[in-house]
């Protein structure tokens, strides 16, 4: 490609069509107008989002569907002020992500002028890196380098802060081929001898356990964890952000850990020997539930180096893309028998479920609703779940056998579950999207029915009405002598009718007779549906 | 403990915010931080006294080698280096008290720099403990001002910390 003249906000367009991007999410302004003129001009698509931060989140579920870095864009000063929340989430959860702002005018910065935000500074606990262009020569590099850094080695949001007058600048553009950075070599393959080191683990092991986090996702790589689960007969449980991993009845899936997870995953990872990490950081929400690990071996398997013996030590540490580890590392494993082990665990799955509680009249019981939902899921549905007691109520219970979960794992941000619903029907058109939430987080992002509406991008959605903020009048009931302060949501509106209101049919669920048919009416609505289930405001998180 | 680590970085605007906001960020505690343009231009170098356990030591080594700026990042034992800081210490000083001065300057090699009719200011660059002892030794006299660059560090004999 030949050098071409055109403006810094032409080439930013330009840089987005050569990364293959079809689809941005944003909220303009006027500091990022030059560059919205040329999306009009490049013909790339722009949602528009009803609020800034949503932008970000559907950016985010837009990427965990293609795996590829996704686009959220917003302007100076409150604009990009906005979008801080779905960086920190992303940037949690290892989402990656390139997020463009429009900036004051480089010769005003630094002078508090009318809607200028330090956004580079605002987010820099947040990004994996930042970019405020002062020159505007830059930007292919900017550019290229920016989606390299943000999907490679572990991925995260990178943000590229452009000021107003650099939109405009006149430049030369020629969009880079290959990307340089001296001082960002992600490694890649693993350490020869550490893959060694495992494998010999493995075959010594009697009681193998791997633990699936959601690095498996971001390197493409859960077929391979399968396939080594398989082969070696290594019974599987996972974290949260690992969830959908393994089809829930698979023999050797025994759930998901932590503080929220299921007794015999919790079990298997107290009594195994050898603990096989897979892109999982282990969180401390994870963690807690491990208190017993003395005397097990653990290798650690993550493509970030910084994670390996963060939270938990570690024997065998091997840094590097999962893909390519896993791969050797099949190349090593052979046929073993865990019979005993897997019994074992086995006896534990089998004793943990609890007999259904009936709920108080016109109330659901929501994990019996979950499982019913997850009973009837079409193969490659998308799950959103929200932050809250629905969040575990849907992770816990929702057994996907075929398809994604997607939730804010690392931040526990309400008001993620729709508007990631959003940008991952957006990716995947083809697929059910299904974003479950509480009557809280609804309330923090159901403007984006608008979205959904004006673009016809028909992600549905349920929302557990509980009147409360559960899961905090729940800890308020246990830790604090049931005082409920701040947790009643008295003055919420009949969901159904704004629902309808958006144009978007609904129904209500009161009892569980009334589950099976809402949730079919919900699955064949070619456009968007909503459920309201109805939850006892004491129900419990768990059990 | 305290650990000396030496960060080789691009040389951009910018990258020091991030280095020192890192450290802020992730409770590490930054005893002296001093940088300087290396012999490349391109590249500055961040010499960090930090005080933390191991573990402390390897996540600062860990997350300074995830910012991408961050070139290259070593650590070092104490004594595999050559430790320096320069101080510049304002005293009073009566011309009857010159000479009593200077003599001490002498044995310690320190420079006068600066000198009016009641004050006088020296200058030392040596280790950190040395220039503490040199600070002791003047207090008498009444110091009225002092400022140290900080530590920069390099590793003895022939190695050099290059990319
Ligand atoms: C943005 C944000 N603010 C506050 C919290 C703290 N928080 C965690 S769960 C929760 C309650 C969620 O209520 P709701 O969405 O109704 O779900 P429920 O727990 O009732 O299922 C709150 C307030 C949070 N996680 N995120």
């Amino acid at each position: 490609m030949a050098a071409e003249k055109m403006t810094a906000a032409q080439a930013m367009a330009m840089a987005l069509k050569a990364e293959g991007i079809t689809t941005v999410f944003g909220y303009p302004g006027a500091a990022i107008c030059p560059f919205y003129d040329e999306l009009y001009n490049a013909g790339i698509h722009h949602v528009l989002v009803r609020h800034e931060v949503n932008a970000g989140h559907a950016a985010s579920g837009y990427a965990r569907m293609t795996g590829r870095p996704a686009v959220a864009v917003a302007t100076s000063g409150p604009g990009a002020t906005n979008l801080i929340t779905a960086i920190a989430t992303a940037y949690m959860d290892s989402i990656p992500m390139v997020l463009i702002t429009g900036q004051v005018s480089s010769e005003m910065i630094g002078r508090d002028v009318f809607q200028e935000a330090d956004i580079t500074g605002a987010a820099e606990p947040f990004v994996k890196h930042s970019y405020l262009v002062k020159n505007a020569d830059d930007i292919a590099v900017v550019f290229k380098n920016a989606f390299y850094i943000a999907g490679s080695g572990r991925p995260g949001p990178v943000l590229i802060d452009v000021p107003f007058d650099i939109q405009k600048t006149e430049i030369e553009f020629e969009y880079p081929e290959t990307v340089n950075i001296r001082s960002y070599k992600p490694s890649v393959e693993g350490n020869k001898l550490q893959i060694k080191r495992a494998a010999a683990a493995i075959a010594k092991s009697e009681r193998p356990l791997i633990c699936a986090g959601g690095g498996l996702f971001t390197a493409n790589a859960v077929g391979l964890m399968r396939e080594l689960a398989e082969r070696a007969n290594i019974p599987v449980v996972n974290t949260m952000m690992g969830l959908s991993s393994m089809p829930a009845s698979h023999p050797l899936f025994y759930g998901m850990i932590g503080m929220h997870g299921c007794r015999a995953a919790n079990y298997a990872i107290n009594h195994c020997d050898l603990l096989i990490l897979l892109g999982a950081r282990v969180g401390d929400r994870a963690v807690t539930a491990i208190n017993r690990l003395e005397g097990a071996t653990v290798i650690h398997i993550d493509v970030d180096p910084a994670e390996i013996g963060k939270n938990l030590s570690v024997n065998i540490p091997v840094v590097g893309d999962l893909k390519n580890i896993l791969a050797v590392l099949l190349t090593q494993v052979e046929n073993y028998d865990h019979y005993e082990w897997l019994q074992q665990l086995t006896g534990e799955k089998e004793s943990q479920d609890k007999p259904t509680v009936k709920p108080k009249d016109g109330c659901v019981n929501p994990k019996e609703f979950i499982r019913m939902l997850g009973k009837s899921l079409p193969d490659g549905t998308v799950i959103c779940a929200d932050v809250g007691q629905n969040q575990i109520w849907t992770c816990a219970n929702i057994n996907l056998e075929n398809g994604r979960l997607l939730t804010s794992g690392g931040m526990g941000t309400m008001g993620y579950s729709v508007p990631a619903s959003v940008g991952a029907k957006a990716a995947s058109p083809n697929s059910e999207v299904i974003a479950i939430c509480g009557d809280g987080s609804f309330q923090m992002e159901f403007m984006e029915l608008a979205t959904m509406r004006q673009h016809g991008i028909f992600s549905k959605i349920i929302v557990m009405v509980n009147n409360r903020l559960g899961m905090v009048r729940e800890v308020q009931t246990n830790m604090y002598g049931d005082r409920q302060i701040a947790v009643a949501l008295d003055g919420s509106p009949d969901f159904i009718k704004l629902a309808e209101a958006y144009g978007i049919p609904a129904s209500r669920v009161t009892d569980i007779s009334q589950a099976q048919q809402a949730i079919d009416a919900l699955l064949a609505a070619k456009e968007s549906y909503l459920i309201e289930v109805v939850v006892d405001e004491n129900e419990k998180t768990i059990l | 403990m305290k650990h000396t680590i030496s960060v080789l970085v691009e040389n951009h605007a910018g990258v020091l915010a991030r280095v020192a906001g890192l450290f802020a960020r992730r409770g590490f505690n930054i005893d002296s931080l001093a940088v300087g343009v290396t012999d490349d231009e391109k590249i500055s170098r961040i010499t960090i006294i930090a005080d933390g356990t191991d573990y402390t030591l390897e996540q600062i080594e860990k997350q300074l080698n995830k910012l991408i700026d961050v070139i290259k990042v070593r650590h070092f034992e104490n004594h595999e280096l050559l430790t320096r800081e320069l101080v510049l210490i304002k005293i009073a000083c009566q011309p009857s008290q010159r000479a009593e001065v200077i003599a001490l300057a002498e044995i310690v090699k320190a420079k006068i720099s600066d000198i009016t009719a009641n004050t006088m200011t020296l200058e030392l660059s040596d280790s950190v403990d040395r220039i503490k002892n040199f600070e002791e030794l003047l207090r008498p006299y009444g110091i009225k001002e002092v400022v140290r660059t900080g530590s920069i560090a390099m590793q003895k004999g022939g190695v050099s910390m290059k990319l």
